[in-house]
């Protein structure tokens, strides 16, 4: 054989290797997630989501034959150290990278991502994060923007709220929920009776809790981390608040009525995904997660899981396993649960990878998540 | 004005735990020059430790009693003869630094067999309301602030009124002259450390149904008390007493009306201050070692 054609044989067998990166019949995905620190609930809950779905996948032969494999690193639900994680995870070439949770973690490793052409599934809410141009980026949930109008319209039109207090968590997520609410409630006008932003791992809210009584409004609004909510709620108990209590899906997950006990009964909410919802597939899911973890899951637990099926969905679609192709199939994919049972409810991603999906309304009624109202999928 | 009445009570009820702790401070630097740098977590174990009792089925107050005797046992006994006499013998720098690493080794363990994430707590105290001055305050906030000054209070008589306070008192005075008059040091010093595992078992037993139980949450408390023993003045009892309550209320009062953001500052503002211009702390006395 001549030198040159032996060199271009090497090299095609090279090309061959990198064009299929998961090579061996492995897809590699690498996850970040905030397994320790303020975020480690939403982080714990992200990886045994992850987790529970890839045992399933490999279960029944993987995606395309090729076997899931996944690394899990934690971030310490701190931005910097997301960063380096990210990076780390990177140079691994992963077919996906998974995560992390925390809105500030995706907005600094969003930019790495998408410099090595690897989709990015994540699990952060702020409006910001899918406005910036960024073709690999996919949320798992909605999007504030998607979220807040409908928890305003619901203090307007169904508590007919005049005067709201605000209390909110001083990072990128929190600010972002505190901005797009604000909007809401001008638009509506409600007047904004306070207006308090407090520090994530905050752990005494005597003093916020003091300063929302003394300004007497129709409702508050809670927009913090799972751990600090349960705390606020607590503390709103203990100092005899008896107006609604209105929030997201922080306010009224899982681990937050486990953490304030009785003090969550009350607390209303939208939330993009709960384990409550009257959905066949979606009850399935908490029994499998219940039956391997011993805990019912947030809705953290649903984003991992539904993270992975997204990847499987959009991996057959192609037909093949192509890191550089990946997201572009996610933009205006439509998974029918039909179709795919582990992507739980129909959804589909717009071209900034937001999703549509449906939503509810719910109420924690004796520690239990009761869902008052069905909010159908938009399109 | 109501509002300054809610921020008081609360104030002083998450106070008086920190004076609980600063106490704890306060007597290991007073019997053996111990700076106890883990003394935040040392605060959050006991709690762990009671969970552990209830998830292995035990009703809460024997929970508490195992969590208790536990304490006394590792934060106690463990602590002083693992840690603090083989390091003693260097100087308390080295000894100060061991105590750094003893707070990273607990919570890095509290994490690693227990859980990263925060778990709920039950409330010795019952919920609801009494009504003070027309104002309606909780009865857990007051209940925390009963028991902690209780607690105070007794251990103050136990030190002032009775033989084996005096004891210990002289045996942190000078230990030299307490061995020749037949004060048996080495186990009041003993005793010393005992005394402080039983407060933070207790501050644990205050302050985790509010704080919820999590491996990180003695790195506020620990920062808190210490700020308040130096406050207070880091040689006296009640000075650690008056510190305590002095970092609760200004903590509480600065998130109130100065911001929230700032709030941590502020004590630390005032710690400032106070080496400036009363080293001793407020009281504090200058060279002196009392118990």
């Amino acid at each position: 054989m001549k030198p040159g054609i032996l060199a271009g044989a090497v090299l095609a067998t090279i090309w061959t290797g990198a064009a299929f990166a998961q090579s061996g019949g492995t897809i590699r995905l690498a996850d970040v997630a905030e397994l320790s620190g303020g975020g480690a609930t939403v982080g714990t809950n992200w990886k045994n989501g992850i987790d529970l779905a890839i045992e399933e996948i490999n279960a029944k032969g993987g995606i395309l034959g090729n076997r899931l494999e996944v690394t899990h690193a934690d971030s310490q639900s701190n931005p910097g150290m997301a960063r380096a994680q990210v990076q780390k995870a990177l140079d691994n070439e992963p077919y996906v990278l998974l995560g992390p949770g925390y809105s500030g973690s995706v907005k600094v490793t969003a930019p790495l991502a998408a410099e090595a052409g690897i989709a990015q599934i994540m699990g952060g809410e702020a409006a910001e994060l899918t406005q910036a141009g960024n073709k690999f980026l996919f949320r798992t949930s909605f999007g504030q923007q998607s979220s807040m109008p409908k928890v305003a319209k619901y203090i307007n039109d169904d508590l007919k709220a005049k005067s709201v207090a605000i209390v909110w968590v001083n990072n990128d997520f929190g600010r972002g929920g505190r901005d797009v609410i604000a909007r809401e409630f001008a638009r509506f006008g409600i007047k904004v009776a306070a207006d308090l932003s407090t520090e994530a791992g905050q752990a005494d809210f005597a003093a916020d809790v003091s300063k929302i009584k003394a300004a007497s409004p129709d409702a508050v609004f809670i927009y913090l981390n799972e751990e600090e909510s349960a705390r606020i709620l607590k503390e709103l108990k203990r100092q005899g608040v008896t107006v609604p209590l209105i929030g997201e899906t922080t306010l009224v997950g899982q681990k937050v009525v486990e953490l304030a006990g009785d003090a969550a009964n009350g607390a209303r909410g939208h939330v993009g995904l709960t384990t409550d919802a009257p959905v066949d597939l979606v009850k399935a899911f908490r029994e499998k997660f219940v039956k391997k973890y011993n805990y019912i899951p947030d809705h953290n637990g649903i984003k991992g899981y539904l993270a992975i099926y997204m990847i499987k969905a959009a991996t057959e679609k192609m037909g093949k396993v192509d890191a550089k192709k990946l997201a572009d199939t996610l933009h205006g994919l439509t998974i029918k649960a039909a179709n795919e049972p582990g992507i739980l409810m129909d959804v589909t991603f717009d071209q900034n990878g937001d999703i549509d999906r449906q939503g509810f309304l719910v109420e924690i009624v004796e520690g239990k998540q009761v869902i008052k109202q069905v909010l159908p999928k938009l399109n | 004005m109501s509002n300054l009445l809610d921020l008081l009570v609360a104030g002083l009820a998450t106070g008086a735990i920190y004076a609980i702790v600063a106490v704890g401070f306060t007597l290991l630097w007073q019997t053996s020059q111990t700076i106890n740098f883990a003394q935040g977590e040392f605060v959050m174990l006991p709690a762990f430790l009671m969970l552990a009792a209830m998830h292995a089925g035990a009703p809460f107050w024997l929970a508490i009693l195992i969590g208790i005797l536990l304490s006394l046992l590792l934060l106690g006994l463990g602590f002083k003869m693992l840690l603090v006499d083989p390091m003693l013998r260097h100087g308390v720098l080295p000894l100060a630094i061991a105590t750094m690493a003893l707070a990273i080794g607990i919570k890095e363990a509290v994490k690693q067999f227990f859980s990263a994430e925060a778990s709920p707590f039950p409330s010795l105290l019952p919920a609801g309301d009494v009504a003070i001055f027309g104002r309606m305050v909780s009865l857990q906030s007051l209940g925390v602030l009963v028991l902690a000054i209780l607690a105070v209070v007794g251990l103050t008589a136990f030190l002032n009124r009775t033989s084996i306070g005096h004891q210990m008192q002289a045996a942190a005075q000078n230990p030299t002259v307490a061995r020749i008059i037949g004060v048996p040091v080495e186990r009041m010093i003993l005793l010393t450390f005992l005394i402080n595992a039983l407060l933070v078992a207790l501050a644990s037993l205050l302050i985790t149904p509010i704080y919820l139980a999590k491996f990180s949450s003695g790195e506020v408390l620990g920062q808190a008390a210490f700020i308040a023993a130096i406050v207070g003045g880091f040689n006296q009892v009640r000075g650690a007493i008056a510190g305590g309550l002095l970092i609760g209320v200004v903590d509480n009062l600065a998130a109130a009306y100065v911001s929230t953001q700032y709030r941590a500052a502020v004590p630390l503002i005032l710690l400032i201050v106070i080496i400036l211009f009363r080293p001793q702390g407020i009281f504090g006395r200058a060279e002196e070692r009392t118990v």
